[in-house]
């Protein structure tokens, strides 16, 4: 949690000057006794009308700086702690944008969401009040026990026992709870996991009719989290009652000591109560620490846990190498005794595969359930690296380019089809910001989409729900597919992206990506052999291998693989 | 704060009555000792008088009657705040409890029209926002009236007129809290408007983490980002600055008072009509009485904040169920499977009919297969057939009987469900493959694996079926998941199964041993199968071509080909060669 301080940096004036302030602030109140002191021996020792109304102005102006410091206090506190957790929250973002696919496939949503928003709200709680009082609480403290020994230092070594038997009490509450807070934030996580999965599987859910098991599964967890709500409470409860017993214990023993210094005649009883009040003092101000200290301790929980998101170094390798240039005689893509293996996984997704791709063709990638087809496809893009062996385009090794210099050129249409909250155009937007409407419209022609878009209404500025749920599957698809084409990229990968498509309008759309850009190089991947029958060469993937390459024609002749598939969807041609 | 959220609040709080009157006692104990503390050690102080002049014996005992109130009070003041965080604890799971059963059992139309992300923060954020405001009220509200009323009492006691004094000044520390926590409450709820915002979009861009690199979108999400960050640390800003003005500000006008009781106090003393002492008791007791103002009108800020997410979740709560089965409602045992659909409308909306004047009637053991464009009605069909939308116009019919005449349990039941929307819950494949059904032995589950050739992969899963996979299946990709659907559904055993493009995302090999293990099984039974994919519907007894909601071809596979409709260039489009 050390790294998030860094974050504090920029707003370091007003962590300064915020404890600075309330601490003139508290001094001010440490006035007051000695002005209602001077009210009463002066004043009304002399009688002085006068004297006791000025005194009891200068009450009222010591409480009006007090009002004006404590403001630009809680100002500068408010703004730190704002302005660090959007420092935060901006970093977090960040992170996430650096992430690479590996990372994203094993770090969950939840916990991502969790800690983006709930907990540095936490954070930001505990900083502001850590800078309010952070100055405040102690010199209120210390300056009670500093004013205590100057006023008998004997009595005074009752203070200097109390504060450590506190410290003692705030420290152990401390280290016993943040632990236990973290948990407590794990379990909340699992709640929310359980909400979203029983919004999303809803339909499956009625259909098993699992309504009860889920509710006795969610009232399961959330017996836990409350439980462990309680338990903290039980522990952190303590510290109000504990600093309440300790304090007057000591108030009894500074009495006790206090009775025998006035006997002796070393204090006076004047210096006896204003000790005790010294005392009192203390405990006001531990009280409002108390709660302080809760509230830290479970900011701190949460900080462990966002630190933790943010230690990974920065892993977007620095790769300086621009998109590389045609070469003569060089393959344009090139795999090379490739492999492929998932984080956490035992096997090789993808295994030695070698084969060439030369520009502007059509390639068709086909094979079994999980034979690694998607797989495949990410590598060109780039998102996985090749554990063994490489994959290149115009004889460079994809890891060396530069990644942005790389996905410029690339576009790739995923399986799951992703549209953002926004306008159709926003969306299409995506594949190039300057994109003019004529050259959307052209795209959605290719895609397929233009007849659904224009009589949607406002065409282009028809608004997108979170995650497009106002679309079919087909709409999203062939949308998915234009914000592609928009970006007019060198490669245009095809993730089975039509899959919710006719096959009629798989025709249209597949004709029309044809009589694109004569340069443009494609990667169908499909179950269907209808879309890839007509490819320039079809892979076929089997079992994260390679079981044969060529055209349709060969394949159908000479792989059995490739034929079973083909003869499942074209009986009536099997000869 | 109305009363009638107030009595709904009370509802859930009388199971924890108990706890409640406890605090309420409690808080009355500890603050009242709390108050009798300061008057001991006065009276400490007055056996201590000077040199020579100390009444030890007094002394000692007083010091015990410190130590043991101090215990007590601490004790008391233990058991309230125990009491409180049982009571906040569980009177907000308990809320939390019923959101949860209340979400299942909405009407999907419900669920499909409200985003995922709003309940979700009502469930989560608002329950636990409430918990924190509650807990602070409880604890503070009550400790907060027996203390002033406790000093108010003193002070009268001490000095009338001085206390009248305080009294008629009281409602200027009020005032002065008032006109702050309103404005507070305005930037709280702006705070809190944009939080959700915030939250949204970081929701969708973590979905969408992959998207936006392959678009190389970072810089501009992050952009984006920004904007509404910067947006959210203004308002921020401003709800911490308002909300934290309000400690100071009323601490501000008890100065004023105190400083008024000071020169009041001090002209009564100077006629002789208070001694010193009393007024410095006076004195100390004003602070004592003003220090729950400030705590008071703190918590009553949070408070508003609190019950602002409370009626969040409370509406939630009391959102209407699905309506419940009829009480005369059959439970559908084993049914042949004969189905009638007749005079079918259906729509979501008013303005836009769906599904127009549908009727079907289906022979037990027919397999039905459906084909037609996006957006033809096929989802909507299922929907219907299963009850998760009610029918207002027409009737579906199950071996005779009405749907709406049958327990949804038993209808839902008898009918297997493969959806394209293949979701799987975080859990065991084990967990995934019984749903719930524990009858089901493990050979049976290996068997049906085996007959949906799902068991080859789950085999090689690091620890096979007890492999756990969390939501959205992890790194399975789209076919597995959906060999695990469909062995799931097979499972279930039912009566009649719907596949819906159940089998859009595995190959075709695949598929065909998979269907004939669904048509071993589906043997006699009845089965509606929608499909893009015209090799996965053409062995079906009837194929319904729909369009706009109707049913514009139907016949087996032969017969719509001979038509030369529709079907027929659906059909045509997969063998035409591409333009080049």
């Amino acid at each position: 949690m050390q790294n998030l301080f860094r974050y504090l940096k920029p707003y370091r004036t007003e962590c300064l000057l915020s404890p600075l302030f309330k601490l003139i602030e508290a001094a001010f109140e440490l006035i007051v006794p000695l002005v209602v002191a001077s009210l009463i021996d002066k004043g009304i020792a002399a009688n002085d009308g006068r004297y006791v109304l000025k005194e009891g102005l200068i009450l009222i102006l010591l409480g009006a700086a007090g009002l004006i410091f404590s403001l630009t206090a809680q100002f500068f506190a408010a703004k730190a702690a704002t302005g660090f957790s959007a420092l935060l929250r901006h970093s977090l973002f960040e992170t996430l944008n650096e992430m690479d696919f590996s990372e994203l496939d094993t770090i969950g949503t939840d916990t991502l969401i969790t800690r983006m928003t709930s907990d540095v709200t936490q954070i930001q709680n505990g900083v502001n009040m850590f800078l309010r009082l952070l100055l405040r609480s102690p010199f209120i403290v210390f300056g009670a026990v500093i004013m205590a020994f100057t006023v008998d230092v004997r009595s005074a070594l009752v203070f200097a026992v109390l504060i450590p038997c506190l410290a003692i009490v705030v420290f152990v509450i401390m280290k016993v709870t943040r632990p236990a807070y973290r948990k407590l934030q794990e379990k909340l996580d699992r709640i929310t996991g359980k909400v979203r999965e029983n919004l999303t599987g809803v339909r499956v859910i009625r259909a098993f009719h699992m309504e009860d098991r889920e509710t006795e599964d969610f009232t399961g967890m959330d017996r836990e989290y409350a439980s462990g709500v309680e338990r903290i409470g039980r522990i952190s409860s303590l510290l109000n009652p504990l600093t309440l017993v300790l304090v007057n214990l000591f108030t009894a023993a500074l009495i006790y000591t206090g009775a025998f210094q006035v006997d002796n005649g070393f204090i006076t009883q004047g210096a006896l109560v204003a000790l005790i009040n010294y005392m009192s003092q203390i405990l006001i101000e531990l009280i409002k620490l108390a709660n302080l200290i809760i509230l830290i301790s479970k900011a701190v929980a949460c900080a462990d846990r966002v630190g933790e998101l943010l230690t990974g170094e920065n892993k977007r390798k620095n790769n300086t190498l621009d998109f590389p240039q045609k070469k003569n005689g060089v393959p344009y893509i090139s795999f090379e005794n490739a492999s492929l293996r998932y984080e956490g996984s035992p096997e090789a997704a993808l295994e030695n595969l070698s084969f060439m791709i030369n520009k502007g063709t059509v390639t068709g990638i086909t094979g079994g359930t999980g034979s690694g087809k998607s797989s495949l496809v990410n590598m060109i893009a780039g998102f996985y690296a090749a554990a063994e062996g490489s994959v290149k385009i115009n004889g460079r090794d994809i890891k060396d380019i530069d990644e942005k210099a790389l996905r410029e050129r690339v576009a790739i249409v995923f399986q799951k089809n992703t549209l953002f909250s926004g306008t159709i155009g926003e969306n299409l937007r995506w594949g190039d910001p300057e994109a003019t409407d004529a050259e959307l419209w052209e795209a959605l022609k290719v895609s397929q989409a233009e007849e659904f878009v224009r009589k949607r209404k406002g065409g282009l500025d028809y608004m997108l729900e979170q995650g497009g749920k106002n679309l079919s599957g087909g709409q999203k698809q062939r949308l998915c597919i234009a914000r592609a084409l928009v970006k007019k990229p060198e490669i245009l990968i095809l993730d089975d992206s039509a899959s919710a498509l006719d096959f009629a309008t798989d025709l249209k759309l597949r004709t029309a990506i044809r009589e694109m850009e004569k340069s443009l190089t494609v990667f169908i991947v499909s179950q269907r052999a209808a879309s890839i029958m007509h490819s320039d060469q079809i892979i076929v993937l089997d079992d994260g291998k390679i079981s044969g390459i060529g055209t349709h024609a060969f394949l159908l002749r000479e792989n059995g693989v490739y034929r079973e598939i083909y003869n499942s969807q074209f009986p009536g041609d099997a000869e | 704060m109305n009363r009638a959220f107030l009595k709904k609040l009370y509802k859930y709080l009388k199971p924890y009555r108990l706890f409640l009157l406890l605090s309420v006692m409690m808080a009355f104990i500890s603050a009242l000792i709390t108050l009798y503390i300061p008057l001991l050690t006065g009276k400490a102080v007055d056996c201590v008088l000077g040199p020579g002049k100390v009444d030890f014996a007094g002394t000692f005992g007083i010091m015990a009657r410190i130590a043991l109130a101090a215990v007590i009070s601490a004790l008391s003041q233990y058991l309230m705040n125990i009491s409180n965080n049982a009571m906040a604890g569980r009177v907000v799971r308990d809320m939390r409890d019923a959101a949860f059963s209340k979400i299942e059992r909405l009407p999907l139309k419900y669920l499909d029209n409200h985003p995922y992300g709003d309940l979700l923060s009502r469930v989560i954020s608002d329950a636990d926002q409430f918990s924190d405001g509650l807990l602070m009220g409880f604890s503070q509200f009550f400790t907060g009236l027996v203390t002033i009323f406790g000093t108010l009492f003193f002070m009268l006691r001490l000095d009338f007129k001085l206390g009248l004094l305080v009294v008629v000044l009281t409602p200027l520390s009020f005032f002065v809290a008032r006109f702050i926590s309103s404005r507070t409450y305005r930037y709280s709820r702006r705070q809190a408007e944009i939080r959700g915002k915030e939250t949204a979009f970081v929701n969708e861009m973590i979905n969408g983490a992959r998207v936006t690199k392959a678009f190389n979108r970072e810089e501009r999400v992050l952009q984006d980002f920004s904007g509404i960050n910067e947006e959210f640390r203004e308002a921020s800003l401003k709800a911490t600055f308002f909300s934290s003005l309000t400690n100071p500000s009323t601490r501000f006008v008890n100065n004023v008072i105190y400083a008024a009781i000071a020169i009041v106090g001090a002209n009564s003393v100077m006629k002789g009509l208070l001694t010193v002492g009393g007024l410095t008791s006076f004195l100390s007791y004003a602070r004592e009485y003003t220090r729950p103002f400030n705590e008071i009108s703190g918590v009553v800020t949070e408070l508003q904040n609190a019950f602002a997410c409370a009626e969040r979740l409370m509406d939630l709560i009391e959102e209407k169920p699905e309506k419940p089965d009829r009480e005369d409602a059959v439970t559908l045992i084993n049914p042949e499977g004969k189905i009638d659909i007749e005079n079918l409308s259906f729509s979501y909306s008013d303005d836009k009919k769906l599904i127009e004047d549908f009727n079907l009637s289906v022979n037990p053991g027919q397999h039905i297969a459906i084909a037609g464009p996006t957006g033809c009605g096929k989802t909507t069909l299922i929907n219907l057939l299963m009850r998760f939308y009610d029918i207002k116009y027409g009737s579906i019919r199950v071996d005779g009987v009405d749907t709406l005449m049958v327990t949804r349990k038993s209808l839902r039941d008898s009918f297997g469900m493969v959806l394209q929307d293949t979701w799987l819950k975080s859990g065991t494949i084990r967990e995934n493959l019984i749903m719930g059904d524990t009858s089901v032995s493990d050979e049976e589950m290996i068997a049906a694996a085996k007959a949906c050739h799902a068991h080859s992969f789950i085999r090689k899963l690091p620890k096979g079926y007890d492999t756990y996979i969390s939501e959205d299946g992890g790194t399975l990709s789209a076919g597995q998941k959906q060999l695990l659907c469909i062995t799931r559904a097979m499972l279930s055993k039912p009566s009649m199964l719907i596949l819906d493009e159940a089998t859009s995302s595995i190959d075709t090999r695949t598929e065909i041993k998979i269907q004939e293990a669904f048509h071993r099984i589906m043997d006699g039974k009845t089965g509606f199968i929608v499909a893009h994919r015209l090799s996965t519907i053409r062995e079906a007894d009837l194929i319904l071509v729909m369009k706009d909601g109707n049913i514009i071809e139907q016949g087996s596979h032969e017969e719509l080909l001979a038509h030369k409709g529709f079907y027929n260039e659906l059909y045509e489009s997969q063998f035409a060669g591409n333009a080049t």
